[in-house]
Protein backbone atom coordinates (compact mmCIF):
# COMPACT_ATOMS: atom_id res chain seq x y z
CA UNK A 1 0.00 0.00 0.00
CA UNK A 2 2.72 2.48 -1.03
CA UNK A 3 1.72 5.68 -1.74
CA UNK A 4 2.50 6.26 -5.72
CA UNK A 5 3.69 10.10 -6.20
CA UNK A 6 1.55 10.91 -9.08
CA UNK A 7 3.05 13.16 -11.54
CA UNK A 8 1.74 16.98 -11.36
CA UNK A 9 0.99 17.14 -7.70
CA UNK A 10 1.69 20.26 -5.83
CA UNK A 11 3.82 19.87 -2.87
CA UNK A 12 1.44 21.13 -0.32
CA UNK A 13 -0.71 18.08 -1.70
CA UNK A 14 2.09 15.40 -1.44
CA UNK A 15 2.58 16.34 2.11
CA UNK A 16 -1.44 16.13 2.72
CA UNK A 17 -1.02 12.71 1.36
CA UNK A 18 1.92 11.92 3.39
CA UNK A 19 0.05 12.90 6.51
CA UNK A 20 -2.89 10.40 5.50
CA UNK A 21 -0.54 7.54 5.43
CA UNK A 22 1.00 8.16 7.95
CA UNK A 23 -2.12 8.46 10.00
CA UNK A 24 -3.55 5.00 8.55
CA UNK A 25 -0.03 3.23 9.51
CA UNK A 26 -1.09 4.56 12.85
CA UNK A 27 -4.53 3.15 12.93
CA UNK A 28 -3.62 0.23 11.30
CA UNK A 29 -0.95 -0.63 14.46
CA UNK A 30 -3.77 -0.23 16.60
CA UNK A 31 -5.98 -2.60 14.63
CA UNK A 32 -3.22 -5.12 14.48
CA UNK A 33 -2.94 -5.37 17.78
CA UNK A 34 -6.26 -5.58 18.69
CA UNK A 35 -6.64 -8.22 16.41
CA UNK A 36 -3.73 -10.18 18.31
CA UNK A 37 -5.33 -9.95 21.30
CA UNK A 38 -9.00 -11.30 20.05
CA UNK A 39 -7.16 -14.02 18.63
CA UNK A 40 -4.95 -14.96 21.64
CA UNK A 41 -8.33 -15.03 23.22
CA UNK A 42 -9.70 -17.38 21.53
CA UNK A 43 -6.90 -19.42 21.61
CA UNK A 44 -6.96 -19.22 25.43
CA UNK A 45 -10.53 -19.97 25.68
CA UNK A 46 -10.38 -23.09 23.93
CA UNK A 47 -7.06 -24.34 25.86
CA UNK A 48 -9.38 -23.67 28.92
CA UNK A 49 -12.30 -25.33 28.06
CA UNK A 50 -10.22 -28.57 26.96
CA UNK A 51 -8.18 -28.10 30.16
CA UNK A 52 -11.91 -27.75 32.40
CA UNK A 53 -13.17 -30.72 30.16
CA UNK A 54 -10.12 -33.30 30.96
CA UNK A 55 -10.32 -31.83 34.89
CA UNK A 56 -14.14 -32.56 35.33
CA UNK A 57 -13.97 -35.83 33.91
CA UNK A 58 -11.11 -37.40 35.72
CA UNK A 59 -12.51 -35.62 39.46
CA UNK A 60 -15.67 -37.42 38.50
CA UNK A 61 -14.01 -40.41 37.63
CA UNK A 62 -11.10 -40.78 39.59
CA UNK A 63 -12.77 -41.23 42.76
CA UNK A 64 -14.04 -44.68 41.77
CA UNK A 65 -10.90 -46.11 42.10
CA UNK A 66 -10.62 -45.78 46.21
CA UNK A 67 -13.68 -48.29 46.13
CA UNK A 68 -12.37 -50.30 42.99
CA UNK A 69 -8.80 -51.09 42.27
CA UNK A 70 -7.75 -50.23 38.34
CA UNK A 71 -7.34 -53.69 37.74
CA UNK A 72 -11.10 -54.81 38.78
CA UNK A 73 -12.08 -51.52 36.64
CA UNK A 74 -10.36 -52.57 33.72
CA UNK A 75 -10.47 -56.14 33.11
CA UNK A 76 -13.31 -57.56 35.75
CA UNK A 77 -16.16 -58.71 32.92
CA UNK A 78 -19.06 -58.34 36.09
CA UNK A 79 -20.97 -54.89 35.05
CA UNK A 80 -23.72 -55.02 37.42
CA UNK A 81 -23.75 -51.50 38.38
CA UNK A 82 -27.19 -51.74 41.10
CA UNK A 83 -25.39 -54.91 42.92
CA UNK A 84 -21.62 -52.87 43.62
CA UNK A 85 -19.86 -54.49 40.30
CA UNK A 86 -18.08 -52.32 38.19
CA UNK A 87 -16.26 -54.15 35.46
CA UNK A 88 -15.95 -52.64 32.02
CA UNK A 89 -13.61 -55.45 30.60
CA UNK A 90 -16.67 -56.80 28.24
CA UNK A 91 -16.75 -53.51 27.10
CA UNK A 92 -13.30 -52.37 26.22
CA UNK A 93 -13.22 -55.81 24.49
CA UNK A 94 -16.74 -54.98 22.55
CA UNK A 95 -15.16 -51.44 22.08
CA UNK A 96 -12.08 -52.94 20.37
CA UNK A 97 -14.02 -56.14 18.40
CA UNK A 98 -16.42 -53.55 16.81
CA UNK A 99 -13.64 -51.38 15.72
CA UNK A 100 -11.40 -53.96 14.19
CA UNK A 101 -14.26 -55.76 12.15
CA UNK A 102 -15.45 -52.06 10.79
CA UNK A 103 -11.47 -51.86 10.18
CA UNK A 104 -11.39 -54.74 8.60
CA UNK A 105 -13.07 -54.22 5.53
CA UNK A 106 -13.39 -50.14 5.65
CA UNK A 107 -10.00 -50.21 5.26
CA UNK A 108 -9.20 -51.90 2.26
CA UNK A 109 -12.32 -50.30 0.59
CA UNK A 110 -11.17 -46.83 1.60
CA UNK A 111 -7.84 -47.15 0.22
CA UNK A 112 -8.98 -48.68 -2.72
CA UNK A 113 -11.57 -45.74 -3.55
CA UNK A 114 -8.82 -43.07 -2.32
CA UNK A 115 -6.37 -44.49 -5.17
CA UNK A 116 -9.06 -44.74 -7.86
CA UNK A 117 -10.16 -41.06 -6.95
CA UNK A 118 -6.33 -40.08 -6.85
CA UNK A 119 -5.03 -41.91 -9.62
CA UNK A 120 -6.89 -43.81 -12.01
CA UNK A 121 -10.41 -41.99 -12.07
CA UNK A 122 -10.33 -38.86 -14.91
CA UNK A 123 -9.98 -35.66 -12.25
CA UNK A 124 -13.72 -34.41 -12.73
CA UNK A 125 -15.16 -37.78 -11.83
CA UNK A 126 -12.32 -38.01 -8.90
CA UNK A 127 -13.59 -34.74 -7.76
CA UNK A 128 -17.44 -35.58 -8.26
CA UNK A 129 -16.76 -38.48 -6.10
CA UNK A 130 -14.95 -36.84 -3.21
CA UNK A 131 -18.34 -34.38 -2.89
CA UNK A 132 -19.88 -37.66 -2.74
CA UNK A 133 -17.66 -38.90 0.09
CA UNK A 134 -18.10 -35.17 1.83
CA UNK A 135 -21.89 -35.85 1.70
CA UNK A 136 -21.42 -39.70 3.49
CA UNK A 137 -19.33 -37.22 6.41
CA UNK A 138 -22.06 -34.93 6.56
CA UNK A 139 -24.86 -37.31 7.60
CA UNK A 140 -25.66 -37.53 11.15
CA UNK A 141 -24.70 -40.76 12.96
CA UNK A 142 -27.96 -41.36 14.38
CA UNK A 143 -29.40 -41.47 10.64
CA UNK A 144 -27.13 -44.38 10.34
CA UNK A 145 -27.87 -45.46 13.15
CA UNK A 146 -31.57 -45.85 12.45
CA UNK A 147 -30.75 -46.70 8.54
CA UNK A 148 -28.68 -49.50 10.68
CA UNK A 149 -32.09 -50.55 12.91
CA UNK A 150 -34.52 -50.49 9.97
CA UNK A 151 -32.39 -52.60 7.53
CA UNK A 152 -28.67 -53.95 8.41
CA UNK A 153 -30.60 -55.43 11.60
CA UNK A 154 -33.25 -57.36 10.17
CA UNK A 155 -31.21 -58.39 7.08
CA UNK A 156 -28.86 -60.04 9.33
CA UNK A 157 -31.46 -61.75 11.42
CA UNK A 158 -33.29 -63.43 8.14
CA UNK A 159 -30.04 -64.38 6.74
CA UNK A 160 -27.81 -65.34 9.29
CA UNK A 161 -29.96 -66.06 12.32
CA UNK A 162 -29.95 -64.48 15.66
CA UNK A 163 -31.57 -61.65 16.25
CA UNK A 164 -29.67 -59.28 14.46
CA UNK A 165 -28.70 -56.63 16.75
CA UNK A 166 -24.97 -58.04 17.03
CA UNK A 167 -21.11 -57.41 16.48
CA UNK A 168 -21.65 -57.38 13.10
CA UNK A 169 -24.27 -54.98 12.41
CA UNK A 170 -22.46 -52.70 14.63
CA UNK A 171 -19.28 -53.67 12.39
CA UNK A 172 -20.88 -52.46 9.40
CA UNK A 173 -22.54 -49.01 9.79
CA UNK A 174 -19.36 -48.06 11.81
CA UNK A 175 -17.17 -48.95 8.67
CA UNK A 176 -19.76 -46.94 7.01
CA UNK A 177 -19.04 -44.51 9.25
CA UNK A 178 -15.41 -43.79 8.89
CA UNK A 179 -14.97 -44.58 5.20
CA UNK A 180 -15.40 -40.59 4.60
CA UNK A 181 -12.36 -40.28 7.16
CA UNK A 182 -9.75 -42.98 5.46
CA UNK A 183 -10.72 -41.99 1.94
CA UNK A 184 -10.22 -37.84 2.70
CA UNK A 185 -7.54 -38.17 4.25
CA UNK A 186 -5.76 -40.85 2.09
CA UNK A 187 -6.81 -39.29 -1.16
CA UNK A 188 -5.36 -35.87 0.43
CA UNK A 189 -1.85 -37.62 0.59
CA UNK A 190 -1.95 -39.75 -2.90
CA UNK A 191 -2.65 -36.41 -4.74
CA UNK A 192 0.02 -34.52 -2.64
CA UNK A 193 2.89 -37.01 -3.90
CA UNK A 194 5.05 -34.58 -6.38
CA UNK A 195 4.06 -35.29 -9.90
CA UNK A 196 7.78 -35.99 -10.41
CA UNK A 197 7.76 -39.00 -8.78
CA UNK A 198 4.97 -40.35 -11.15
CA UNK A 199 6.64 -39.12 -13.87
CA UNK A 200 10.39 -40.51 -13.13
CA UNK A 201 8.70 -44.01 -12.09
CA UNK A 202 6.80 -44.04 -15.48
CA UNK A 203 9.91 -42.80 -17.64
CA UNK A 204 11.66 -45.32 -16.32
CA UNK A 205 9.26 -48.14 -17.88
CA UNK A 206 6.94 -48.85 -15.11
CA UNK A 207 3.54 -49.43 -15.62
CA UNK A 208 0.86 -47.57 -13.99
CA UNK A 209 -0.12 -50.12 -11.37
CA UNK A 210 3.72 -50.84 -10.79
CA UNK A 211 4.24 -46.95 -10.17
CA UNK A 212 1.14 -46.71 -7.90
CA UNK A 213 1.98 -49.95 -6.14
CA UNK A 214 5.93 -48.97 -5.57
CA UNK A 215 6.21 -45.32 -5.47
CA UNK A 216 2.77 -43.23 -4.86
CA UNK A 217 1.34 -44.94 -2.02
CA UNK A 218 4.89 -45.57 -0.19
CA UNK A 219 5.13 -41.71 -0.48
CA UNK A 220 1.56 -40.66 0.75
CA UNK A 221 1.88 -44.08 3.56
CA UNK A 222 2.51 -41.34 6.56
CA UNK A 223 -0.94 -39.84 5.35
CA UNK A 224 -2.64 -43.16 4.40
CA UNK A 225 -1.51 -44.28 7.94
CA UNK A 226 -2.66 -41.50 9.83
CA UNK A 227 -6.08 -41.44 7.99
CA UNK A 228 -6.77 -45.35 9.17
CA UNK A 229 -5.68 -44.00 12.61
CA UNK A 230 -8.10 -40.85 12.57
CA UNK A 231 -10.68 -43.80 11.44
CA UNK A 232 -9.80 -46.21 14.58
CA UNK A 233 -10.68 -42.84 16.74
CA UNK A 234 -13.99 -41.80 14.93
CA UNK A 235 -15.12 -45.91 15.29
CA UNK A 236 -13.89 -45.78 18.83
CA UNK A 237 -15.92 -42.72 19.55
CA UNK A 238 -19.32 -43.37 18.15
CA UNK A 239 -21.82 -43.91 20.09
CA UNK A 240 -25.58 -43.34 18.71
CA UNK A 241 -25.49 -45.30 15.74
CA UNK A 242 -23.36 -48.18 17.87
CA UNK A 243 -25.91 -47.84 20.29
CA UNK A 244 -29.33 -48.29 18.26
CA UNK A 245 -27.81 -51.71 16.51
CA UNK A 246 -25.44 -53.64 18.30
CA UNK A 247 -27.59 -54.68 21.33
CA UNK A 248 -25.42 -53.65 24.70
CA UNK A 249 -25.61 -56.79 26.34
CA UNK A 250 -22.95 -56.53 28.52
CA UNK A 251 -20.92 -60.16 28.27
CA UNK A 252 -18.19 -61.50 25.88
CA UNK A 253 -19.69 -61.93 22.53
CA UNK A 254 -19.57 -65.79 21.02
CA UNK A 255 -19.83 -65.10 17.80
CA UNK A 256 -20.32 -62.38 15.18
CA UNK A 257 -24.02 -62.52 15.53
CA UNK A 258 -23.91 -61.82 19.23
CA UNK A 259 -24.78 -58.89 20.69
CA UNK A 260 -22.00 -56.37 22.24
CA UNK A 261 -21.52 -53.22 24.46
CA UNK A 262 -18.85 -50.59 23.63
CA UNK A 263 -17.81 -47.85 26.42
CA UNK A 264 -19.30 -45.39 24.62
CA UNK A 265 -22.60 -47.31 24.73
CA UNK A 266 -22.03 -47.95 28.25
CA UNK A 267 -22.09 -44.06 29.12
CA UNK A 268 -24.81 -43.18 27.15
CA UNK A 269 -26.92 -45.99 27.77
CA UNK A 270 -26.94 -45.56 31.49
CA UNK A 271 -26.07 -41.92 32.58
CA UNK A 272 -29.89 -41.14 32.39
CA UNK A 273 -30.52 -42.22 35.82
CA UNK A 274 -27.36 -43.59 37.33
CA UNK A 275 -26.32 -41.68 40.73
CA UNK A 276 -23.30 -42.66 43.18
CA UNK A 277 -21.13 -45.02 42.50
CA UNK A 278 -22.73 -45.67 39.37
CA UNK A 279 -22.22 -42.40 37.89
CA UNK A 280 -18.67 -42.10 39.10
CA UNK A 281 -17.85 -45.61 36.92
CA UNK A 282 -19.71 -44.02 33.60
CA UNK A 283 -17.14 -40.90 34.20
CA UNK A 284 -14.01 -43.89 34.79
CA UNK A 285 -15.15 -45.27 31.26
CA UNK A 286 -15.16 -42.06 29.82
CA UNK A 287 -11.82 -41.29 31.38
CA UNK A 288 -11.02 -44.70 29.72
CA UNK A 289 -11.86 -43.68 26.63
CA UNK A 290 -10.14 -40.25 26.92
CA UNK A 291 -6.90 -41.84 27.57
CA UNK A 292 -7.68 -44.21 24.77
CA UNK A 293 -7.91 -41.15 21.51
CA UNK A 294 -5.20 -39.39 23.69
CA UNK A 295 -2.96 -42.12 23.00
CA UNK A 296 -4.35 -42.23 19.30
CA UNK A 297 -3.34 -38.56 18.87
CA UNK A 298 -0.10 -39.30 19.97
CA UNK A 299 0.76 -41.97 17.27
CA UNK A 300 -0.61 -39.66 14.79
CA UNK A 301 1.43 -36.71 15.80
CA UNK A 302 4.16 -39.61 16.00
CA UNK A 303 3.44 -41.01 12.47
CA UNK A 304 3.44 -37.17 11.03
CA UNK A 305 7.17 -36.59 12.14
CA UNK A 306 8.32 -39.81 11.05
CA UNK A 307 6.19 -38.91 7.30
CA UNK A 308 8.36 -35.80 7.02
CA UNK A 309 11.73 -37.68 8.08
CA UNK A 310 10.83 -40.17 4.87
CA UNK A 311 9.82 -37.18 2.69
CA UNK A 312 13.47 -35.53 3.16
CA UNK A 313 15.42 -38.88 2.70
CA UNK B 1 -6.53 -7.78 -1.09
CA UNK B 2 -4.43 -7.35 2.38
CA UNK B 3 -6.89 -4.62 4.00
CA UNK B 4 -9.76 -7.11 3.23
CA UNK B 5 -8.79 -9.34 4.62
CA UNK B 6 -7.94 -7.32 7.96
CA UNK B 7 -11.53 -5.69 7.80
CA UNK B 8 -13.15 -9.50 7.63
CA UNK B 9 -10.87 -10.25 10.49
CA UNK B 10 -12.10 -7.33 12.31
CA UNK B 11 -15.23 -7.75 11.70
CA UNK B 12 -15.41 -11.58 12.61
CA UNK B 13 -13.26 -10.60 16.01
CA UNK B 14 -16.39 -7.61 16.89
CA UNK B 15 -19.21 -10.40 16.30
CA UNK B 16 -17.49 -12.96 18.83
CA UNK B 17 -17.50 -9.69 21.20
CA UNK B 18 -20.88 -8.75 19.93
CA UNK B 19 -22.13 -12.08 20.80
CA UNK B 20 -20.69 -12.60 24.27
CA UNK B 21 -21.77 -9.72 25.42
CA UNK B 22 -25.39 -10.57 24.50
CA UNK B 23 -24.62 -13.83 25.99
CA UNK B 24 -23.98 -12.00 29.15
CA UNK B 25 -26.30 -9.37 29.30
CA UNK B 26 -29.24 -12.25 28.61
CA UNK B 27 -27.99 -14.38 31.40
CA UNK B 28 -27.91 -11.01 33.57
CA UNK B 29 -31.46 -10.00 32.39
CA UNK B 30 -32.46 -13.90 33.10
CA UNK B 31 -31.04 -14.47 36.43
CA UNK B 32 -32.67 -11.30 37.40
CA UNK B 33 -36.63 -12.10 36.64
CA UNK B 34 -35.75 -15.39 38.62
CA UNK B 35 -34.73 -13.55 41.67
CA UNK B 36 -37.62 -10.99 41.58
CA UNK B 37 -40.18 -13.42 40.99
CA UNK B 38 -43.46 -12.80 41.76
CA UNK B 39 -44.75 -10.72 44.92
CA UNK B 40 -47.76 -12.06 44.59
CA UNK B 41 -47.06 -16.00 45.47
CA UNK B 42 -48.35 -17.05 49.11
CA UNK B 43 -46.01 -20.44 49.09
CA UNK B 44 -41.96 -19.50 49.99
CA UNK B 45 -38.81 -22.13 50.80
CA UNK B 46 -37.61 -25.14 49.51
CA UNK B 47 -38.86 -28.88 49.14
CA UNK B 48 -36.52 -31.79 49.34
CA UNK B 49 -38.14 -34.99 47.46
CA UNK B 50 -35.78 -38.18 47.10
CA UNK B 51 -36.25 -41.83 47.07
CA UNK B 52 -37.24 -43.91 43.99
CA UNK B 53 -35.94 -43.52 40.60
CA UNK B 54 -38.71 -44.79 38.86
CA UNK B 55 -40.83 -41.81 40.84
CA UNK B 56 -38.17 -39.19 40.03
CA UNK B 57 -39.37 -38.43 36.36
CA UNK B 58 -42.91 -38.03 38.08
CA UNK B 59 -42.05 -35.51 40.57
CA UNK B 60 -39.64 -33.34 38.55
CA UNK B 61 -42.32 -33.17 36.01
CA UNK B 62 -44.90 -32.28 39.17
CA UNK B 63 -41.94 -29.78 40.77
CA UNK B 64 -41.67 -28.22 37.82
CA UNK B 65 -45.09 -27.55 37.26
CA UNK B 66 -45.79 -26.36 41.04
CA UNK B 67 -42.97 -24.07 41.11
CA UNK B 68 -44.79 -22.08 37.64
CA UNK B 69 -47.87 -21.84 40.32
CA UNK B 70 -45.98 -21.25 43.37
CA UNK B 71 -42.49 -18.90 41.81
CA UNK B 72 -41.50 -18.40 45.57
CA UNK B 73 -40.91 -22.36 45.67
CA UNK B 74 -38.32 -24.40 44.99
CA UNK B 75 -38.38 -28.49 44.59
CA UNK B 76 -35.31 -30.29 44.54
CA UNK B 77 -35.78 -33.96 43.39
CA UNK B 78 -33.12 -36.18 43.81
CA UNK B 79 -33.19 -39.77 43.04
CA UNK B 80 -31.31 -42.57 45.29
CA UNK B 81 -33.69 -45.19 45.59
CA UNK B 82 -37.16 -46.23 47.33
CA UNK B 83 -35.33 -47.41 50.98
CA UNK B 84 -32.79 -44.13 50.86
CA UNK B 85 -36.31 -42.06 50.41
CA UNK B 86 -37.76 -43.77 53.40
CA UNK B 87 -33.85 -43.43 55.36
CA UNK B 88 -33.82 -39.82 54.09
CA UNK B 89 -37.10 -38.96 55.27
CA UNK B 90 -36.80 -40.12 58.45
CA UNK B 91 -33.31 -38.71 59.13
CA UNK B 92 -35.43 -35.02 58.03
CA UNK B 93 -32.77 -35.14 55.18
CA UNK B 94 -35.81 -34.99 52.76
CA UNK B 95 -39.20 -33.16 53.10
CA UNK B 96 -40.75 -36.23 51.07
CA UNK B 97 -40.08 -39.59 50.40
CA UNK B 98 -40.96 -41.27 47.62
CA UNK B 99 -41.00 -45.05 47.24
CA UNK B 100 -42.31 -47.44 44.84
CA UNK B 101 -43.61 -50.17 46.73
CA UNK B 102 -45.16 -50.89 49.82
CA UNK B 103 -43.36 -49.78 53.11
CA UNK B 104 -41.83 -53.40 54.68
CA UNK B 105 -43.14 -53.66 58.72
CA UNK B 106 -39.69 -52.92 60.05
CA UNK B 107 -40.17 -49.03 58.18
CA UNK B 108 -43.27 -48.71 59.44
CA UNK B 109 -41.82 -49.09 63.15
CA UNK B 110 -39.14 -47.35 62.86
CA UNK B 111 -41.04 -43.47 62.92
CA UNK B 112 -44.58 -42.52 62.64
CA UNK B 113 -44.47 -41.92 58.55
CA UNK B 114 -47.73 -40.94 56.66
CA UNK B 115 -47.97 -42.88 53.23
CA UNK B 116 -49.84 -41.45 50.60
CA UNK B 117 -50.65 -43.36 47.15
CA UNK B 118 -49.89 -40.91 44.26
CA UNK B 119 -50.58 -43.80 41.62
CA UNK B 120 -50.15 -47.19 40.38
CA UNK B 121 -47.44 -48.34 37.64
CA UNK B 122 -48.36 -51.38 35.98
CA UNK B 123 -45.40 -53.76 33.82
CA UNK B 124 -46.73 -54.92 30.87
CA UNK B 125 -44.53 -58.34 29.02
CA UNK B 126 -45.33 -57.39 25.61
CA UNK B 127 -44.02 -59.22 22.27
CA UNK B 128 -44.55 -59.04 18.25
CA UNK B 129 -48.03 -58.96 17.48
CA UNK B 130 -47.28 -62.00 15.43
CA UNK B 131 -46.63 -64.20 18.55
CA UNK B 132 -49.10 -67.15 18.23
CA UNK B 133 -48.12 -67.36 22.78
CA UNK B 134 -50.53 -64.47 24.05
CA UNK B 135 -50.15 -65.05 28.23
CA UNK B 136 -47.77 -66.57 30.44
CA UNK B 137 -47.20 -67.24 33.94
CA UNK B 138 -45.18 -65.04 35.68
CA UNK B 139 -42.73 -67.91 36.40
CA UNK B 140 -42.49 -68.38 32.59
CA UNK B 141 -41.78 -64.83 32.32
CA UNK B 142 -39.00 -64.97 35.15
CA UNK B 143 -37.03 -68.22 33.66
CA UNK B 144 -37.40 -66.47 30.22
CA UNK B 145 -35.33 -63.69 31.47
CA UNK B 146 -33.02 -66.06 34.04
CA UNK B 147 -32.44 -67.43 30.53
CA UNK B 148 -33.45 -70.89 31.40
CA UNK B 149 -36.23 -70.89 28.38
CA UNK B 150 -34.57 -69.63 25.73
CA UNK B 151 -36.90 -71.30 22.85
CA UNK B 152 -40.54 -69.97 22.13
CA UNK B 153 -41.55 -73.79 22.20
CA UNK B 154 -41.03 -74.23 25.67
CA UNK B 155 -44.02 -72.19 26.04
CA UNK B 156 -46.47 -73.17 23.46
CA UNK B 157 -44.57 -71.13 20.70
CA UNK B 158 -43.26 -71.81 17.29
CA UNK B 159 -39.64 -73.54 17.38
CA UNK B 160 -37.51 -70.47 17.68
CA UNK B 161 -35.37 -69.13 20.24
CA UNK B 162 -36.69 -66.02 22.22
CA UNK B 163 -34.93 -62.51 22.25
CA UNK B 164 -34.62 -61.23 25.73
CA UNK B 165 -35.18 -57.43 25.68
CA UNK B 166 -34.27 -55.51 28.78
CA UNK B 167 -33.83 -52.09 30.03
CA UNK B 168 -30.23 -50.35 30.97
CA UNK B 169 -29.40 -50.81 35.00
CA UNK B 170 -30.49 -47.76 36.92
CA UNK B 171 -34.15 -47.71 34.64
CA UNK B 172 -36.97 -47.67 36.97
CA UNK B 173 -39.02 -49.60 34.81
CA UNK B 174 -36.11 -52.29 35.14
CA UNK B 175 -36.25 -51.87 38.86
CA UNK B 176 -39.72 -52.72 38.57
CA UNK B 177 -39.40 -55.52 36.93
CA UNK B 178 -36.51 -57.15 38.63
CA UNK B 179 -38.53 -56.42 41.86
CA UNK B 180 -41.63 -57.83 40.90
CA UNK B 181 -41.12 -60.72 38.27
CA UNK B 182 -37.27 -61.67 39.08
CA UNK B 183 -37.15 -61.67 42.92
CA UNK B 184 -34.32 -59.66 42.20
CA UNK B 185 -32.32 -62.42 41.04
CA UNK B 186 -30.00 -61.18 38.28
CA UNK B 187 -31.31 -60.84 34.52
CA UNK B 188 -29.49 -63.04 31.94
CA UNK B 189 -26.51 -61.25 30.12
CA UNK B 190 -27.33 -62.05 26.68
CA UNK B 191 -30.60 -59.86 26.76
CA UNK B 192 -30.47 -56.98 24.42
CA UNK B 193 -30.38 -53.77 26.33
CA UNK B 194 -32.40 -50.31 25.28
CA UNK B 195 -32.30 -47.80 27.44
CA UNK B 196 -36.16 -46.05 26.60
CA UNK B 197 -39.28 -47.57 26.52
CA UNK B 198 -39.75 -46.26 22.81
CA UNK B 199 -36.42 -48.72 22.25
CA UNK B 200 -37.73 -51.69 23.76
CA UNK B 201 -41.19 -50.71 21.55
CA UNK B 202 -39.04 -50.86 18.18
CA UNK B 203 -37.12 -53.68 18.86
CA UNK B 204 -39.84 -55.95 19.52
CA UNK B 205 -42.30 -54.56 17.17
CA UNK B 206 -39.45 -55.56 14.68
CA UNK B 207 -38.63 -58.65 15.75
CA UNK B 208 -41.22 -61.30 15.73
CA UNK B 209 -39.03 -63.32 18.64
CA UNK B 210 -38.55 -61.06 20.81
CA UNK B 211 -40.08 -60.28 24.42
CA UNK B 212 -39.61 -57.40 25.89
CA UNK B 213 -41.31 -55.15 28.95
CA UNK B 214 -42.95 -51.40 29.17
CA UNK B 215 -44.75 -49.56 31.49
CA UNK B 216 -48.57 -50.69 30.91
CA UNK B 217 -49.64 -46.84 29.95
CA UNK B 218 -46.98 -47.18 27.16
CA UNK B 219 -48.09 -50.01 24.95
CA UNK B 220 -49.01 -49.45 21.67
CA UNK B 221 -50.83 -50.86 18.32
CA UNK B 222 -46.91 -52.22 17.18
CA UNK B 223 -46.79 -54.57 20.54
CA UNK B 224 -48.94 -57.21 21.98
CA UNK B 225 -48.98 -57.57 26.27
CA UNK B 226 -49.09 -60.88 27.21
CA UNK B 227 -51.94 -62.11 30.19
CA UNK B 228 -49.92 -62.80 33.12
CA UNK B 229 -51.25 -65.38 35.31
CA UNK B 230 -54.69 -65.34 33.12
CA UNK B 231 -55.43 -61.65 33.57
CA UNK B 232 -55.26 -59.52 31.20
CA UNK B 233 -53.17 -56.32 31.34
CA UNK B 234 -55.73 -53.88 31.61
CA UNK B 235 -55.71 -50.65 33.99
CA UNK B 236 -58.91 -52.29 35.67
CA UNK B 237 -57.07 -55.29 36.40
CA UNK B 238 -54.42 -53.23 37.91
CA UNK B 239 -56.62 -51.76 40.31
CA UNK B 240 -58.22 -54.70 40.87
CA UNK B 241 -54.97 -56.37 41.88
CA UNK B 242 -55.66 -59.36 39.39
CA UNK B 243 -52.79 -58.65 37.79
CA UNK B 244 -49.89 -58.95 39.14
CA UNK B 245 -47.35 -57.42 38.27
CA UNK B 246 -47.76 -53.37 39.54
CA UNK B 247 -46.45 -51.20 42.23
CA UNK B 248 -47.39 -48.88 44.02
CA UNK B 249 -46.42 -44.78 43.32
CA UNK B 250 -45.92 -43.61 47.25
CA UNK B 251 -44.83 -40.21 48.74
CA UNK B 252 -44.11 -40.61 52.86
CA UNK B 253 -43.89 -37.57 55.39
CA UNK B 254 -42.91 -37.79 58.62
CA UNK B 255 -46.08 -37.27 60.60
CA UNK B 256 -48.78 -35.70 58.57
CA UNK B 257 -47.67 -33.50 55.95
CA UNK B 258 -47.82 -29.99 56.44
CA UNK B 259 -46.82 -26.62 54.70
CA UNK B 260 -45.51 -27.01 51.88
CA UNK B 261 -45.41 -30.76 51.72
CA UNK B 262 -48.39 -30.98 52.36
CA UNK B 263 -49.48 -28.30 49.48
CA UNK B 264 -47.38 -30.17 47.36
CA UNK B 265 -48.80 -33.31 47.80
CA UNK B 266 -52.61 -31.67 47.37
CA UNK B 267 -51.51 -30.61 44.00
CA UNK B 268 -50.33 -33.94 43.07
CA UNK B 269 -53.57 -35.45 44.47
CA UNK B 270 -55.74 -32.79 42.21
CA UNK B 271 -57.25 -33.47 38.89
CA UNK B 272 -54.48 -31.50 37.18
CA UNK B 273 -51.69 -33.60 39.38
CA UNK B 274 -53.40 -36.66 38.75
CA UNK B 275 -53.64 -35.91 34.69
CA UNK B 276 -49.78 -34.86 34.76
CA UNK B 277 -49.10 -39.00 35.93
CA UNK B 278 -51.43 -39.92 33.53
CA UNK B 279 -49.33 -38.23 31.00
CA UNK B 280 -46.27 -39.76 32.06
CA UNK B 281 -46.97 -43.12 31.96
CA UNK B 282 -48.59 -44.29 35.49
CA UNK B 283 -52.65 -44.94 36.47
CA UNK B 284 -54.33 -42.70 38.46
CA UNK B 285 -54.35 -43.60 42.41
CA UNK B 286 -58.68 -42.77 42.09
Amino acid sequence: MELITKPGLSNCEKKNRSLIVAENRHRRVDVEKLIEKTLLLSAAVFVLIIALITIFIFAKGLPLFSKIGLGDFLFSNQWNPTKGFFGIGTMFIGTLLVTMGAMLWSVPIGLSSAIFMAEIAPPRIGKTLGQLVNLLAGIPSVVYGFVGLIVIVPFIRESFGGNGMSLLAGAIILGIMILPTIINISRDSLLAVPNDYKSSSLALGATHFQTIRYVIVPAARSGIITSVVLGMGRAIGETMAVVMVTGNSAMIPTSILAPIRTMTSNIVLEMGYASGDHQTALFATGMVLFLLIVGLNLIINRLAKAGTDDGRG
Amino acid sequence: MRRKRNVAIVMVGMILILLLAVAGCSQKEGSKSGDDGQGTAKLEGTLTIAGSTSVQPFSEVLAEKFQEKNPGVKVNVQGGGSSQGVEATISGAADIGAVSRDLSDEEKNRAKLTVTPIAIDGVAIVVNPANQVSGLKTEDVKNIYLGNIKNWKEIGGIDAPITVVSREDGSGTRDAFTNIVMNKEDIVKSAIIQNSTGAVKTTVAGDKNAIGYVSMSKVGKDIKALDIDGNQAIEANVKSGTYKLQRPFIYITKDNPQGLAKAFIDFVLSPEGQNIIVEEGAFKIK
